[in-house]
């Protein structure tokens, strides 16, 4: 802690200069505090799936069972965070903006993907998506649950909350009169919204996005009830993890979570920088 | 720390002190208030899922005898869960008195972390299996696809319901017993053997990752029309789901499914408890311990000590070992057919 | 509230507030909006309700009580006592650091932070069993001297914490970097300290998206399943929490009782929302994050 204030001499600067006090202080413990939380045990995690060497780990990054697991993992969660971001933001601007009866009991409801343990959630969502279900049964004989089709459907009950509660607060602080100074100027409602409002709420979207993707990614409590779970098909990479570890394999096991970290790692890392980079460009919201 | 000279440093790190102080004080105590008191003898025994009604009704007739016979009170703790990852909780630290699971292969796993003595099988009667138990059908009531023997299971059209193997250890049972019949079935022709399990799990449209949520796919979300299960759990699928609502199909053969029990050594030499979990495990083959096994429909190791009644439900069927000659013992079949790449994994290879 | 004004006046066919939608497309889109949450949100949470209830009410207060589930109960409570402030002091840490400075590597921090969001539940707790079990350095170290991180509440208030770590400083770091260094730069200019800065102007300012934090932590904390279901050791009545105990019931086919406390988990998320709601009203500041 003390090195990264040391280590910044006369030329290169760790921080810009600024009077308010506290720097060393609060990135002093944060960094503690992340690197005893997360980033130890996780460089654990590294260190027991360097056990395998690079031939090992490169076999089991080329292996088409991993792939195939990766690539469902990556592409519904992918699916489910497009699909949150539309129907979210959609969400988010109906809470901020118009009032209808159930406003509040919605605007609270939105949270409980958070609280409701995941394999609640999984068993709720089967039982409602299977064949027989309330839902499934009006899809007949168009099959949801027990496809990757299910898996869409779990990860946009985990991701909602994520989109919703980053876009809603911006939505709320955006100045009517921006609004309001657009539309004097001849602007339809349809570009305001396009041209006005969206580029000033796209970072929260964007961020949004990230972390429902990022979040389904990794899901696997309420995934594996409604997913069907069979090999090349609707098997997704944490399954594949679980599989790893009931083989005693831990090396394999931490090997294809060391590969999805890093890949989710540098699609956050993108999105962030696009974020600091708009945030910049645009100054201050 | 650099800018702790500062007004807000110094202030903020006191305080920050303190509520460090307070919460690890917190966290001491509260671990102290959980942590059991051991003013009697506690025994932990970590087993796999299904045998939760087994042995809520074992530990009761255990503890009462144990005080009848040493005047001492103990209290037994249950654990359940996938039997693989109650094994692992054991090898990473988990003090289990005595472990009760699935699979052999998982008692193995944990005799080579060291936990358990070498030879552990051969240290209880019957390979360590006070009861056994077998791979049965649950059908729809009144059978509609007429599925009587492993052979029907791959007709047009039928759907079984089987948990995966690579995370179920009831599921594994399940592909043994379909191989069992295979090999007699196609005397032994590797290929055809492999062709059907095969043929078997394409005819799977769920693989659920535990025994009991295949049973829920199959009684509660109506899917598929033949359950592969425990014989246990079939028959308490029928109590719990509605007893007019399924039939059992006993198929002629299948497969003997010995869950193992076996004392940690580690821990009960730690603790002083191996009197009591030695007594513990030993208790199950006692007449009063084979007649609860018995009466949760697992098969009792002394048929002979038990009340015929309970036998009734348990018929007499050929039963191959996983010590025969086409399995070679769990340390042979465990990565031959479920290790990584391994038969099962061969199955699912795209083209095949 | 003035938006709830105008869009009731925008009733009146002869005038229609350019900066706002007409009614048909409202209504369109709050029914749209509705039926995606309906099928979402709203039916996943009634089919649990109407499990919970399905054998009326004694059913539901019977599995509530038994010593087991209770013991769930005092135990997830607890662990998420210890969890959420730990998150909430590093939040704030967190937040302070990011948004009120500018240094190099600040994006690389921020998506350390959210790294926890990407780990897979069951990583998450494999981490911990790998720092700390019998097979690793440090585990039989600590265990030498009677501390049990495993299969104890330190192990699941670890996993805990890991799972929840980003959650109040995500909340936060949005709102503050919006929210710039002006007030505090005018605040230490006038002579005030560098903690009755923070007290006295940064605190109210952001007084409600770190309640919202909490909450959502908090609701996190409660709900965990899968990271803490590798470190508990699942004993039942000792280190099974809620959503553990929950997966236990469930499998003992116990439907009415598995779904009765997963039912109450959702209604005390409800339950500090509506609290939230209240403060909200109560002490006005408009919304999340509302600006003096």
């Amino acid at each position: 802690m003390t090195n990264i204030a040391a280590a910044a001499p006369a030329r290169w600067r760790l921080k810009q200069p600024s009077i308010i006090p506290g720097f060393g202080l609060t990135l002093g413990f944060s960094l503690a505090y992340l690197s005893l939380i997360i980033l130890i045990p996780v460089a654990g995690l590294f260190w027991r799936s360097a056990e395998l060497g690079w031939a090992g780990f490169f076999a089991i990054l080329g292996d088409e069972r991993t792939l195939r697991a990766l690539y469902v993992s990556f592409g519904t969660a992918l699916a489910a965070a497009l699909v949150n971001v539309v129907f979210g933001t959609l969400v988010a601007w109906m809470l901020s903006r118009y009032s209808f009866p159930g406003r509040k009991l919605i605007d609270a409801m939105v949270d409980l993907p958070f609280a409701l343990p995941t394999a609640v959630a999984g068993i709720a969502l089967t039982t409602l998506y299977a064949p027989q279900g309330w839902i499934g049964s009006l899809f007949m004989p168009f099959r949801i649950a027990f496809t990757p089709l299910g898996i869409v459907i779990a990860l946009v009950f985990i991701g909602l909350p994520f989109v919703v509660r980053t876009v809603q607060p911006v939505m709320e602080e955006i100045d009517r009169e921006i609004e309001e100074a657009a539309a004097t100027l001849g602007a339809n409602r349809f570009q305001t919204i396009r041209r006005v409002l969206l580029p000033g709420l796209m970072p929260a979207i964007l961020t949004g996005f990230a972390l429902a993707f990022a979040r389904g990614v990794g899901e696997y409590g309420s995934v594996i009830f409604i997913a069907g779970n069979i090999p090349y098909v609707s098997e997704i990479a944490p399954l594949l993890i679980v599989i790893r570890l009931e083989e005693f394999n831990y090396a394999g096991a931490t090997a294809i979570a060391t590969i999805m970290l890093i890949i989710s790692f540098l699609m956050l890392l993108v999105i962030n920088l696009i974020q600091a980079w708009s945030r910049r460009r645009y100054g201050n919201a | 720390m650099f800018n702790f000279a500062q007004g807000l440093g110094q202030g903020f790190g006191k305080r920050l002190g303190a509520v460090a102080l307070g919460l690890s004080l917190t966290v001491g105590m509260t671990a102290g208030s959980v942590a059991p008191a051991f003013a009697e003898t506690q025994l932990l025994n970590v087993s796999y899922d299904p045998t939760r009604e087994l042995y809520k009704d074992f530990n009761a007739a255990f503890a009462k005898y144990w005080k009848a016979q040493s005047g001492e009170d103990v209290t037994i703790r249950q654990s359940h869960g996938g039997s693989g990852a109650q094994a692992r909780s054991v090898i990473d630290g988990l003090e289990a008195d005595v472990v009760t699971l699935a699979l052999e292969s998982d008692i193995n796993a944990i005799e080579k972390s060291g936990r358990i003595k070498e030879g552990w099988r051969t240290r209880l009667p019957n390979n360590s299996s006070p009861y056994t138990s077998t791979i049965v059908f649950l059908v729809r009531k009144g059978n509609p696809k007429g599925i009587h023997n492993w052979g029907d299971l791959v007709k047009d059209g039928v759907q079984v319901i089987t948990p995966n193997p690579k995370t179920s250890g009831g599921a594994r049972w399940n592909y043994l017993a379909a191989w069992a019949w295979a090999n007699e079935e196609y005397k032994g022709d590797l290929e055809k053997v492999k062709a059907y399990v095969a043929d078997l799990y394409r005819h799977a449209p769920v693989l659920d990752t535990g025994a009991r949520g295949s049973t829920v796919t199959f009684a509660q979300r109506q899917i598929g029309d033949v359950l592969l299960a425990w014989e246990n759990e079939a028959y308490l699928a029928g109590e719990e789901f509605g007893k007019d609502a399924f039939e059992i199909v006993v198929p002629p053969i299948s497969i003997l499914a010995e869950p193992p029990v076996a004392v940690v050594d580690a821990t009960v030499d730690a603790r002083g408890t191996r009197k009591v979990a030695e007594a513990y495990l030993q208790y199950l083959y006692s007449d009063e311990g084979q007649n609860i096994a018995a009466k949760h429909f697992y098969r009792p190791s002394k048929r002979d000590v038990v009340k015929p009644e309970l036998l009734k439900a348990l018929p007499d069927i050929k039963l191959v070992t996983i010590d025969d000659p086409i399995f070679g013992g769990w340390r042979k079949a465990q990565p031959e057919h479920f290790g990584d790449g391994g038969v099962f994994d061969q199955i699912y290879k795209p083209g095949k | 509230m003035p938006d709830q004004l105008r869009s009731s006046s925008a009733t009146s066919p002869a005038f229609r507030d350019p900066a706002s939608e007409g009614l048909l497309a409202k209504v369109l889109l709050i029914l749209l909006g509705l039926a995606f949450l309906g099928f979402f949100l709203v039916l996943p949470l009634v089919s649990v309700f109407v499990e919970a209830f399905r054998n009326g009410f004694g059913d539901y207060y019977e599995a509530l009580i038994e010593p087991d589930a209770a013991a769930a109960i005092r135990l997830t409570l607890l662990v998420a006592a210890i969890a959420v402030p730990l998150n909430l002091v590093f939040g704030l840490a967190a937040s302070w650091a990011i948004a009120k400075f500018e240094f190099k590597g600040k994006s690389f921090l921020i998506t350390l932070i959210d790294l926890p969001f990407s780990i897979s539940p069951v990583i998450s707790g494999l981490v911990y069993v790998l720092l700390f079990g019998a097979n690793s350095a440090l585990g039989p170290f600590l265990k030498s001297y009677g501390v049990e991180i495993l299969f104890a509440v330190p192990g699941i208030v670890l996993a805990t914490v890991f799972v929840t770590f980003p959650f109040v400083a995500r909340e936060l770091i949005p709102l503050m970097q919006d929210q710039g260094t002006g007030d505090e730069e005018a605040a230490l200019s006038l002579g005030a300290s560098g903690w009755q800065t923070f007290w006295y102007v940064t605190l109210p300012n952001i007084k409600w998206g770190l309640l919202y934090g909490v909450l959502l932590c908090n609701a996190r904390a409660m709900g965990e399943f899968g990271a803490v279901s590798v470190v508990s050791g699942r004993i039942r009545g000792l280190t099974n929490t809620m959503p553990l105990h929950v997966e236990i019931l469930y499998n003992e086919y116990n439907m009415v009782a598995a779904f009765a406390v997963a039912s109450l988990l959702a209604f005390l998320a409800l339950v500090t929302l509506a609290l939230k709601t209240f403060l909200e009203l109560r002490f006005g500041a408009g919304a999340t994050g509302g600006r003096h």
